[in-house]
């Protein structure tokens, strides 16, 4: 049996690590954009001033992407360190993604990264411009695949459950590369990088005309990056509100806690805009509420409605007890391979067979499991609802506020006047942080509201953990969180002597030092300028 | 043969490419890091060592990621065993291949000696400790770890980690960074010149000839060892569990497979013929052609441990009948195909554009063009 401590202990190290990974990579996904964007502005109108800018920011970004790198090892690690059963349960569908994810896309974005640095002064302009978009491409076509894996753990297509091996398969790889999920969250995560990407951009260039310091420079970045960002948030928001609606659909629990749902309420529902939801007394306490808004947001109709955490429980109920002979089936089938009988009763219960596996955690023997065991483990699908529901306006409100700033940010900027509204500049780059946070909130929502599933509906999240010890667990968890720490520091300590150093004095000089020299000297000074 | 055995016998020898392609690539660059602090006596000498693979070795990189995934998405139940099995070896070998990515960024960052020095020490661990570990995982293949499955094949391990540090597993661990010294020697020759270079040459020569001793070691060791024989099991080709199969151990075993097809032998004769003349290569100061003698040096090795373990892939030593096999740890048939055709299309893609790469960066990298410039590697 699983020991429950060491399965909490593995949950905890999975989300610290990639929540960590994951202040890394939407930075990547939107410079790399950027930089490919401020490039071409170079190539084509062959002003200094844009290789300047690109060289500066393609710094900044490697300081960034080293990091997202290493961190981007632990996830690939983890699955199969602590995740075992997991692994080799959904391996057959979710290895592919992760592997082609390497062939495909990291493959271009580590190569090409090695010629953006290095190859300033050995490619033609041309070339290099070509090489920015490579790791631009790269780094998406990495989210893309990455996502495909993780929306089939929310919204499981292109795979059953084959009773001879003991695990699911892959039945359709198109099913799982073009589920809805799949989409709308690859561009929902990607498109938030952008937005990333542009507040960083358009924050520390904010900072630098708070200085009065590189100011050709940033004024240039600070108009780029916020037409960038305007449409990015725009792009969030529409497809966040895609994902809610496809979300609410396959995972009516995570959509439930999002909203803060206890009780399935007749059309149009109202919206909790605040609340403090209760598990224990599945109530919330000093709700403001908006009528008629639930319906509109999540069903886009006013006479919609969506399921509440009661009816939800309830529908588990029945779920687990026709699950329960599924499992069984299975635990005869493992002893006998290809038992008639058996393969019989699998099949007909065999939708439910996740569901079985949920009361197993009180059970071994599921045939035994009692009404109240069969009542825990349907209390168990609902995910804890106040982290959920305040992450989730956590992020909206984040994702509002940006809006904001970049329709301000274009104004001023196309005005010509985004100097001198100092107070504005400031907000700048106290935005800084924003998206970094709204990133996070976002995986919280998304991963907190999967539980108790790895694979929605599929495997629980007690069975998947590896089998290890409490010993073992603390081992990793204090390693990590000692290296990550020090790492943090030091990327943090760069990055800032990076910005305050700021790009090479004097300016527009980047283009007349090296550009003719095609010799070993470029090669070194590439790196220097990149 | 069934269609399904086919795909599982290429996958396996995919496997076999991806894994040598990781060798080869990654362990140069780990290489160099290993030998940093002596070919590169003063500062200016390391930065010139890191910048001859400052280019690539992000690209590189990518295959040892890729060979995690070409696992986890062609033999899951492999990568599930041996990455939560190895648990305590596997963080090391994580924890140190972390360090690398900062060590190469951050490294030149800051003019602090201190700093830099931190930084060289974390390039050699990050570039010793994988390959230790990669060699060792080889090693105790051969042995088989202690792991069981439960009626739905959760996998329980049930030995220590002292116990993955025994003998023949250090042997193939030491093998294996002899190897990857000796890329990164020849890669260092490769790009520098003078006192670097003679260093790096030295390196070459003498890892060489080490590797040529310890993989003739290995060889008399695993004669006199025990290996495992399929007795029975469900039909190759056919969906099948480790749960339904009979296995024994026989002294020797492990060279049954040359025994029964000689041709065989040209794996391991590949393997001392890359060491050799990589060896004499380098003594010639033909340094390029001593670096394509070690690919075909680890060619040789990585060739001959998978021959020799066919078709077994993880052996069990506490529960021999649940070893993993070739036909019973890997994805299903449409997986393994989807695959095939990934692999087809990307894998030349990934060879071309790297050599690209290389082209592109030919040539010396020299001390004072590093020394110009306060912010290359």
């Amino acid at each position: 049996m699983h020991d429950i401590t060491v399965v909490d202990l593995s949950r905890w190290q999975f989300a610290l690590t990639a929540l960590y990974h994951f202040l890394f990579v939407p930075l990547t996904l939107g410079l790399s954009f950027l930089l490919a964007a401020m490039e071409t502005v170079y190539v084509t109108t062959g002003k200094p001033i844009y290789r300047e800018i690109t060289q500066f920011w393609g710094k900044l970004f490697l300081i960034n992407f080293a990091l997202g790198v290493a961190t981007g090892l632990t996830m690939e690690f983890e699955f199969g360190t602590n995740w075992s059963f997991y692994s080799s349960f959904v391996g057959d569908i979710f290895g592919a993604p992760l592997a082609i994810e390497g062939l495909m896309a990291f493959f271009l974005e580590a190569t090409f990264i090695g010629m953006m640095v290095f190859g300033w002064d050995r490619l033609k302009r041309g070339q290099h411009l070509a090489v920015t978009y490579m790791v631009a491409l790269g780094s998406n076509l990495s989210a893309l695949w990455i996502l495909i894996a993780n929306s089939f753990m929310q919204a499981p297509e292109g795979a059953s459950f084959n009773p001879t091996t003991m695990r699911m398969e892959l039945s359709s790889l198109t099913q799982l590369i073009f589920s809805h999920d799949a989409q709308a969250k690859f561009v929902h995560t990607s498109i938030a990088g952008y937005v990333t990407g542009a507040i960083f951009v358009a924050g520390i260039s904010a900072w630098y005309m708070l200085q009065r310091r590189h100011v050709e420079l940033a004024r240039r970045s600070f108009r780029m990056a916020v037409l960038f960002g305007v449409l990015a948030t725009a792009g969030v928001i529409t497809l966040g509100d895609a994902l809610g609606f496809i979300g609410g659909q396959a995972q009516p629990t995570k959509l439930a806690a999002m909203e803060g749902l206890w009780k399935s309420e007749p059309a149009p529902m109202p919206f909790n805009l605040i609340a403090f939801p209760s598990q224990q007394g599945q109530m919330n306490r000093g709700e403001v509420q908006v009528p008629y808004a639930l319906s509109l947001l999540v069903t886009h109709s006013l006479d919609g409605t969506v399921p509440g955490v009661d009816q939800l429980e309830r529908e588990a109920a029945a779920r687990i007890r026709d699950g329960i002979p599924a499992v069984s089936a299975l635990q005869t089938l493992s002893a006998h391979p290809g038992d008639p009988a058996a393969l019989a009763q699998f099949r007909s219960h065999e939708k439910d067979l996740g569901y079985g596996f949920l009361v197993q955690r009180y059970a071994e023997d599921v045939s035994q499991a009692t009404e109240a065991q069969i009542a825990t483990a349907a209390r168990d699908t609902i995910p804890q609802v106040a982290p959920i529901f305040w992450s989730f306006r956590a992020m909206v409100a984040m994702g509002l506020a940006m809006l904001a700033f970049f329709v301000l940010a274009v104004i001023y900027s196309m005005r010509n006047n985004i100097e001198h509204k100092r107070w504005f500049l400031k907000i700048a780059v106290w935005m800084i942080p924003v998206p970094f946070l709204a990133c996070e909130t976002g995986w919280l929502v998304a991963e907190l509201g999967r539980q108790p599933w790895t694979v929605y509906g599929m495997l629980p999240t007690w069975m998947s953990a590896s089998t290890h010890s409490v010993g073992y667990m603390v081992f990793s968890l204090i390693g990590f969180v000692a290296l990550y720490t020090a790492f943090i520091i030091a990327e943090m300590y760069l990055m800032v002597r990076a910005i305050r150093k700021g790009p090479d004095e004097p300016h527009g000089s980047g283009d007349g030092r090296l550009i003719n020299d095609r010799s070993q000297a470029g090669r070194m000074a590439g790196y220097a300028e990149g | 043969m069934e269609l399904y055995a086919v795909l599982q016998i290429t996958w396996w020898l995919l496997l076999g490419v991806l894994l040598i392609g990781l060798a080869v690539m990654v362990g140069m660059d780990m290489g160099v890091g290993t030998i940093l602090r002596y070919v590169g006596r003063t500062d200016i000498e390391r930065r010139v060592a890191l910048n001859i693979i400052g280019p690539h070795w992000e690209g590189n990189q990518v295959w040892f990621v890729l060979g995690g995934g070409a696992v986890f998405a062609a033999f899951p139940l492999i990568y599930a065993t041996a990455f939560s099995g190895f648990y305590v070896v596997m963080l090391l070998l994580l924890w140190s291949m972390i360090m690398r990515p900062l060590g190469f960024e951050y490294r030149s960052k800051l003019p602090s000696a201190a700093w830099r020095s931190t930084w060289d020490w974390a390039l050699f661990v990050s570039g010793l400790v994988p390959m230790v570990v990669f060699g060792a995982a080889f090693g105790n293949l051969f042995h088989g770890a202690p792991f069981h499955f439960s009626w739905n094949l959760t996998s329980t391990y049930t030995g220590s980690f002292l116990g993955l540090l025994n003998p023949f597993a250090i042997l193939c661990g030491l093998l294996s960074v002899a190897l990857s010294v000796f890329m990164g020697s020849a890669t260092v020759m490769n790009g520098a010149v003078d006192a670097i270079y003679e260093r790096a040459r030295t390196l070459a020569r003498l890892s060489a000839a080490l590797a040529i001793v310890l993989f003739a070691i290995g060889g008399v060791w695993v004669r006199g060892m025990q290996g495992f024989v399929l007795t029975s099991s469900p039909t190759p080709g056919i969906a099948q569990t480790p749960l339904q199969q009979a296995v024994s151990l026989v002294d020797g075993a492990w060279f049954g497979n040359f025994h029964a097809h000689p041709l065989l032998w040209v794996v391991p004769v590949l393997g001392f013929a890359g060491m050799l003349l990589g060896l004499l290569a380098a003594g010639a100061r033909r340094s390029h052609l001593a670096w394509w003698l070690g690919a075909v040096a680890w060619l040789g090795v990585i060739g001959t441990a998978g021959v020799a373990l066919f078709p077994f892939l993880l052996p069990s030593s506490s529960m021999p009948a649940q070893s993993l096999t070739v036909w019973n740890s890997s994805s299903s048939q449409l997986t393994l195909t989807w695959m095939v055709g990934f692999a087809a299309v990307f894998v030349p893609l990934v060879v071309w554009y790297t050599s690209w790469a290389f082209y592109v960066m030919r040539g010396k990298v020299k001390a004072e063009h590093v020394a110009a410039d306060e912010h290359a590697y």
